[in-house]
């Protein structure tokens, strides 16, 4: 610490050089920060899938619908638990841009399936109750100011009621919340007995759009995926059975192959500011041969040399880490806010932001190294000719 | 400081010192064969024409250099034999170094500037800034320590040089044209400084000069020229 004041003064030695190598490194962290979240935001739910759950589609795509009568079948499989079905609704509330997933489900199967969704026994007694009753994450409730015994208009953009209109009507009868604040509560679901009566006889009545399995023994699941497989081989709606992570990932994959991407930007960004900083380290030790030869000649060891250095780019690069890592948690919650329809579990995880700060101590250790060596290496008597 | 002086015979010896520099395929001879000895207590100027050896000499006395051939003791210490690590530990506890050009970091105040030699002890703040206080008013500038070098004069800024040069109570005091930068009534200032430091409070001081006006200020004067030392001045 006896030495921070020599090493926060070198820092402040070019104002402007060192504040615009700041800045870099600020706008950089801001930039890692909201890669990160747009990642958790896409493939966050990977990690929060079960690993005793499988999902089973149409072979051919996720939007071909499946038989309702699947379900019996396949909970005759040996290995599987329980099977219950959802299917895209597709609703807009008010506006197209309000967007947020509504799914009709069995209310009991599906929170039996989900325990991460937490929602309070008399509220499911409420829904059980209720035909047109629905259950909406805390996320969405708050967003549109909704209260239990609200009624909610939806427009449906795929499914028309028997009567041909395509405006269903909810009631709100409970609000959950996730058991961890990776869990997305944005969607809202209603019960499937109510969707199933009201929608068009001849406009896929009796099809559900996917299951998810529950597999007594997750380490046996890809040998019951293979059997629920079979069991529908050569019917008119075969389907392909994957684990809940890989589903996740499949449909993230719809818009490329985000970790990739991701990286490849932060790499790039973090290359260039490898270099802009390195430069800066590699100027401000040139500009000193001669005070680093008057620190040797009172006695500063080479370590202690080295370390002088080292500690300056560190300071610089986690005083610029901390400040961007810092503003983009104050960003992400509020971008957060405009883009939950769009990207629901979008927030920038502890876990990045801790990665954050290491990644900036390792940027300083890595662009002072070969300044600091420079200055090591340092002749006293050359030095001091320099000054 | 005690810890390093022979209690018999002189502090420094040098002894048969060559001194050879590679340039290119081209090897300088800067000091050949070149014994000196200097006693504790002693005001040595060292005096030559340019590129004669005497800041060469300076840096090997000072632990800032090696010798190609021969030997540098300080009083019981060898030190051209000592690992980079144990010399630089040697230079803190043994050696104060003054510079021509006062080579103060110009980012630090001037106490800040003397505090850095006790950077490296084990002092606590308090400790160290009442050490910085002391040299502080040894060189008569205890009003100008929160100034920063670009606000203080030529002779001023040798001062706060010489402060941290003495800060630790070395051994040795070694000054490398002190005067060189200043012009006669700061360099007087600054001689007056280096004769109190020796008379008064035993300081042995070694100073290169070109300047005999300064040179005369010293208890003893040698003469280098070609690598070799003389008593007497060069023709």
């Amino acid at each position: 610490m006896k030495f921070f004041h020599l090493i926060w003064c070198n820092l402040k030695r070019k104002k402007l050089r060192t504040s615009l190598t700041l800045l870099s490194i600020l706008v950089a962290f801001v930039l890692f920060g909201f890669l990160a979240s747009i990642q958790q935001a896409l493939v966050g739910g990977v990690a929060m899938a079960g690993a005793d759950r499988l999902v089973v589609r149409h072979r051919v795509s996720i939007i071909q619908l499946l038989p309702e009568s699947y379900k019996a079948r396949m909970e005759r499989i040996p290995g599987v638990v329980l099977a219950t079905h959802q299917t895209w609704f597709g609703g807009i509330y008010q506006d197209p841009k309000n967007f947020f997933m509504q799914n009709p489900v069995v209310p009991d199967e599906f929170l039996n399936m989900h325990p991460e969704i937490i929602l309070p026994p008399e509220q499911l007694a409420d829904w059980l109750k209720t035909r047109t009753g629905a259950i909406v994450g805390r996320k969405t409730a708050d967003r549109f100011h909704w209260k239990i015994g609200d009624r909610v208009p939806i427009q449906s953009s795929i499914w028309s009621k028997a009567d041909g209109s395509r405006s269903w009507e909810f009631d709100i009868v409970g609000i959950y919340d996730g058991k961890n604040k990776g869990i997305d509560t944005t969607p809202l679901f209603f019960r499937y007995d109510y969707f199933d009566e009201e929608r068009q006889p001849d406009r896929g009545r009796g099809l559900v759009g996917w299951y998810t399995i529950r597999v007594k023994d997750p380490a046996q699941a890809a040998e019951v995926a293979k059997r629920v497989d079979q069991e529908f081989e050569n019917s008119s709606a075969e389907t392909k059975t994957e684990p809940e992570g890989a589903f996740i990932q499949a449909w993230a994959k719809q818009i490329g192959n985000i970790v990739f991407i991701v990286s490849a930007i932060l790499v790039a960004v973090f290359f260039t500011i490898l270099l802009v900083t390195g430069n800066t380290m590699a100027q401000a030790v040139r500009e000193r041969t001669g005070e680093l030869g008057v620190l040797k000649a009172i006695g500063f060891t080479n370590a202690q040399i080295v370390s002088l250095v080292l500690a300056e780019s560190c300071l610089l690069t986690v005083l610029g880490g901390v400040l961007g890592l810092g503003l983009a948690c104050l960003i992400m919650p509020v971008l957060a806010e405009k883009l939950s329809g769009l990207l629901p579990l979008f927030f920038f995880p502890t876990r990045d932001l801790l990665v954050g700060l290491g990644l900036s101590v390792v940027l300083g250790l890595v662009t002072g190294i070969f300044p600091a060596l420079q200055a090591m290496r340092l002749r006293v008597a050359d030095a001091l000719r320099r000054m | 400081m005690s810890e390093s002086k022979s209690n018999n015979g002189p502090l420094v010896r040098v002894e048969g010192v060559d001194k050879v520099f590679h340039r290119g395929s081209e090897d300088i001879h800067v000091l050949a064969d070149l014994s000196l000895q200097v006693p504790s207590g002693e005001f040595l100027a060292l005096m030559g024409p340019s590129g004669s050896g005497k800041s060469t000499l300076l840096n090997l006395i000072g632990g800032l250099d090696r010798p190609t051939k021969g030997s540098v003791f300080v009083g019981n210490d060898r030190i051209d034999q000592l690992s980079d690590r144990s010399l630089a530990a040697w230079r803190a506890r043994h050696v104060g170094f003054v510079f021509q050009l006062y080579n103060l970091m110009p980012v630090l105040t001037a106490e800040r500037n003397v505090e850095l030699p006790l950077l490296l002890t084990h002092l606590t703040k308090t400790e160290r800034m009442k050490h910085v206080e002391t040299a502080m008013a040894v060189v008569g500038l205890s009003h100008r320590t929160r100034h920063y070098p670009r606000t203080l004069s030529g002779g001023e800024q040798q001062r706060v040089g010489i402060a941290r040069g003495i800060v630790t109570d070395p051994t040795l005091l070694l000054c490398d044209e002190p005067t060189g930068d200043l012009d006669r009534k700061a360099g007087n200032e600054i001689l007056d400084l280096l004769q109190a430091l020796n008379r008064e409070h035993g300081k042995t001081i070694i100073m290169v000069t070109h300047d005999p006006h300064a040179s005369a200020r010293a208890s003893r004067t040698v003469y280098l020229d070609k690598g070799q030392l003389s008593n007497e001045p060069v023709k």
